[in-house]
């Protein structure tokens, strides 16, 4: 304990023996984590004080912090001295158009066919790319300011709204909330800002690619969502990234505020990053921390997430039902082959009166993959009259795998009802076989029963997103049978 | 069309079939019956293509092809269909989706176009009317809380749809009552045809009644050790399977 103090004195101190020196043409922050980094960072976004204060404040919570050692998972210690915290791609003027994006990017993002040109044809789909860290592309933007939305970086955001910014960032997810928010909160690089004013309805569905590109770089988004009063917005977050053979850290933190009545959220993502090759070498760790908060009656905010990528996934993307009426829904999939392993799952925190809360969470389970559902139910004294239901259905291909639920309910009022449904199947050899029979191969059998079997989550999804998620599941779990 | 020679096939090392033979043509429908564990229903896997099953000796010809290199799929994009003893259930994938998932494939693999939502629909309404199918099993997920009787319905309404040139119905009478009974049979006539052939595996001469064989063959003890015409059927119903247990092995002990 005194060791941590002193190392935490000596690290406050060295802010005011060496102050504030950094190398602003730098594109990449030298490696390891100081307040330099830090002040290099937000040096670098030209943030306004209150900001870097509030990152600085971060990241001495963090110091006092450990890792968190509950999950169901397994993995290497994580040296934090060893990562690159901030890298922005070259990039010389600023872009008018996505013509003037470099046609490297562009070609890259067609390889993993989410070419912006296209993206920019398909009517209602505005698309704000991220490359490491820096928005490079921003399309749509003219519509949506016609109807008074703000869907910009968060970088942009914190120029363009401070005050916005200022009134909402951290406001769901604390800077000290865990260790990995707290890490995030004190190195954020950009990521997605997106404000719906009172009575508007979003006019497209918004979307947001991340990828990770450079070596060594982690990733540390930060989204926030503000809805007011009547206002409604779908967000769809699609991730892709290339073959790496290092680990490479993504601790990202999404805050949805559903801030007056009636404001709607729907937060949708198709995560799909590196998984690691067949013996679990390399891929990505994805430590996320997202939470949305209903503050207004019959506000609603709702989940829908189709994760098949990642080494580890270790996210629980939450609702805290605090006005009355309040909604809050979370669909799931969570696929793991090879030697993958999720602990993921929700938290529904009821507050309000006659809240309800529906989670759906869906399991697959393959190789050596190890799948873990975590969530909690909670429904405070006050909340009374509020629901939730869940279900947690588990599938299994192969014997070498695993399936495990963590399920916490804690309900303290008796006006209030709770219900588990917990199932857990395997696709047998009969099934396989009579498929067969009928003349389908066993990666169609299995893709068919995959998709059935995940098929309350995939409606959720907007439209193209399904299609997506379907062709990924059959991805992922590519020879995993027969 | 099927030629069966001296077919051994083994499962965990015990020996099951032991020199099978069978000739079938187009147009004609065979009865296979025998006792239970006679190795009716492991004939009918095998020729499904049941990987279980190891073929040790002998060989399967179908349409000229060798039957046992081809992998199931294949096999019934090839026009062999299996309705199952136990219909297998699937949960999440409607009945309808998985049938025209299932033509789709054969109708490629054969050079035809593939159906639309809209033709295919068309083609299945017709096809219910064969075997009375209740139109709320088409949307419901295979066989997922099907009754026995439905199940079996369901399988012929299967064969119905995806018209296969070689039938086999394992035990397709078991858990049937009389009426439905009756319909899965008339089902399997209306689909009779002049290049196709059927191989109805069953315990008992009943289905016969309605499936009327062209040929009967008793399965004992891994082999083909009586053939005959439907009369033989009616004999097995009178005196069982005894009789011919002891007839053939006189036969054996003096080859």
């Amino acid at each position: 304990m005194s060791t941590e103090t002193n190392t935490l004195e000596q690290l406050a101190n060295r802010e005011y023996k060496w102050g504030f020196v950094t190398d602003i043409e730098a594109d990449t922050a030298p490696r390891g984590l100081t307040e330099d980094t830090i002040r290099f960072i937000s040096a670098k976004k030209k943030e306004p004080e209150w900001l870097l204060e509030w990152r600085l404040k971060a990241y001495r919570h963090w110091l006092t912090m450990a890792e968190p050692r509950w999950p169901n998972v397994r993995y290497q210690k994580i040296d934090y001295q060893d990562i690159i915290y901030y890298s922005a791609p070259k990039q010389k003027k600023v872009l008018n158009s996505l013509d003037e994006v470099d046609p490297e990017l562009l070609k890259t993002y067609e390889k993993l066919g989410i070419s912006l040109n296209e993206q920019k044809m398909l009517a209602g789909v505005a698309v704000d790319a991220v490359f490491d860290s820096v928005s490079v592309a921003t399309t749509f933007k003219k519509k949506l300011h016609e109807a008074g939305v703000i869907f910009c970086s968060f970088s942009e955001a914190v120029q363009e709204h401070p005050e916005l910014v200022k009134k909402y960032l951290g406001s769901v997810v604390p800077a000290n909330d865990n260790f990995f928010a707290a890490l995030n909160s004190a190195v954020f690089s950009d990521g997605s800002f997106c404000y719906i004013p009172k009575g508007v309805r979003c006019p497209m569905e918004l979307s947001t690619y991340f990828r990770i590109n450079s070596a060594d770089t982690g990733q540390f988004e930060r989204t926030l969502i503000v809805a007011e009063e009547g206002a409604y917005v779908s967000y769809l977050e699609g991730c892709t990234a290339p073959m790496r053979d290092t680990n490479q850290l993504h601790a990202a933190v999404v805050e949805l505020v559903a801030v007056g009545d009636r404001a709607q959220i729907k937060y949708s993502t198709v995560q799909n990053w590196y998984p690691g090759d067949k013996e679990g070498k390399g891929g990505i760790y994805n430590f996320v921390t997202k939470r949305g908060k209903c503050a207004g009656k019959n506000s609603k905010i709702s989940w829908t997430q189709v994760e098949t990528g990642s080494a580890i996934t270790w996210k629980y993307p939450s609702v805290i039902l605090q006005g009355d009426h309040s909604v809050g829904e979370f669909y799931s999939v969570a696929v793991v082959n090879n030697y993958q392993q999720a602990d993921t799952g929700t938290k529904m925190i009821h507050i309000g009166k006659n809240t309800s809360s529906t989670i759906v969470s869906k399991g697959i389970s393959a190789g050596f993959g190890q799948n873990s559902y975590r969530g909690l139910v909670e429904i405070k004294r006050g909340s009374t009259r509020s629901r939730n239901f869940s279900q947690c259905d588990s599938l299994l291909l192969g014997d070498k795998c695993g399936a495990h639920t963590f399920p916490y309910i804690e309900v303290k009022n008796k006006t209030s009802r709770v219900e588990h449904e917990a199932s857990t199947s395997k696709i047998g050899e009969d099934q396989i076989f009579y498929c067969k029979q009928r003349g389908l191969t066993t990666e169609d059998a299995v893709g068919m029963i995959v998709n059935g079997f995940c098929k309350e989550v995939f409606r959720e999804l907007p439209m193209e997103f399904a299609v997506e998620a379907q062709k990924l599941l059959g991805i992922s779990l590519e020879g995993s049978v027969g | 069309m099927l030629h069966i020679n001296n077919l051994h096939a083994r499962i965990n090392g015990n020996e099951i079939l032991s020199g099978v033979n069978l000739k079938v043509q187009p147009g004609e429908i065979h009865a296979i019956m025998g006792p239970n564990g006679s190795g009716k229903s492991t004939l009918a896997q095998v020729l499904a293509g049941r990987e279980a099953y190891e073929v040790t000796e002998g060989e399967v010809l179908y349409e000229g092809k060798n039957l046992l290199e081809l992998d199931p799929e294949e096999r019934a994009r090839e026009g062999v269909f299996l309705a199952f003893q136990y219909p297998v259930e699937i949960p999440g994938v409607s009945n309808t989706y998985f049938l025209k998932a299932a033509l789709n494939s054969i109708r490629k693999h054969n050079g035809l176009e593939e159906l639309d939502a809209v033709e295919f629909l068309k083609l299945i309404k017709q096809r219910m009317k064969i075997v009375d199918m209740d139109e709320s099993l088409l949307s419901r997920p295979v066989n997922e809380g099907f009754s026995g009787g439905e199940k079996k319905r369901n399988e012929i309404f299967h064969m119905a749809v995806l018209e296969p040139k070689l039938a086999i119905l394992d035990e397709t009478d078991s858990g049937l009552d009389i009426d439905a009974l009756r319909i899965v049979a008339d089902g399997v006539n209306k689909l009779r045809r002049k290049d196709n052939a059927v191989i109805v595996v069953t315990h008992y001469q009943r289905l016969l009644n309605y499936i009327v064989p062209d040929f009967v063959h008793v399965l004992m003890e891994g082999r083909i050790v009586k053939s005959g015409t439907k009369e033989l059927a009616l004999e097995l119903e009178e005196k069982g399977y005894d009789w011919i247990k002891v007839a053939s092995d006189s036969t054996l002990a003096t080859a």
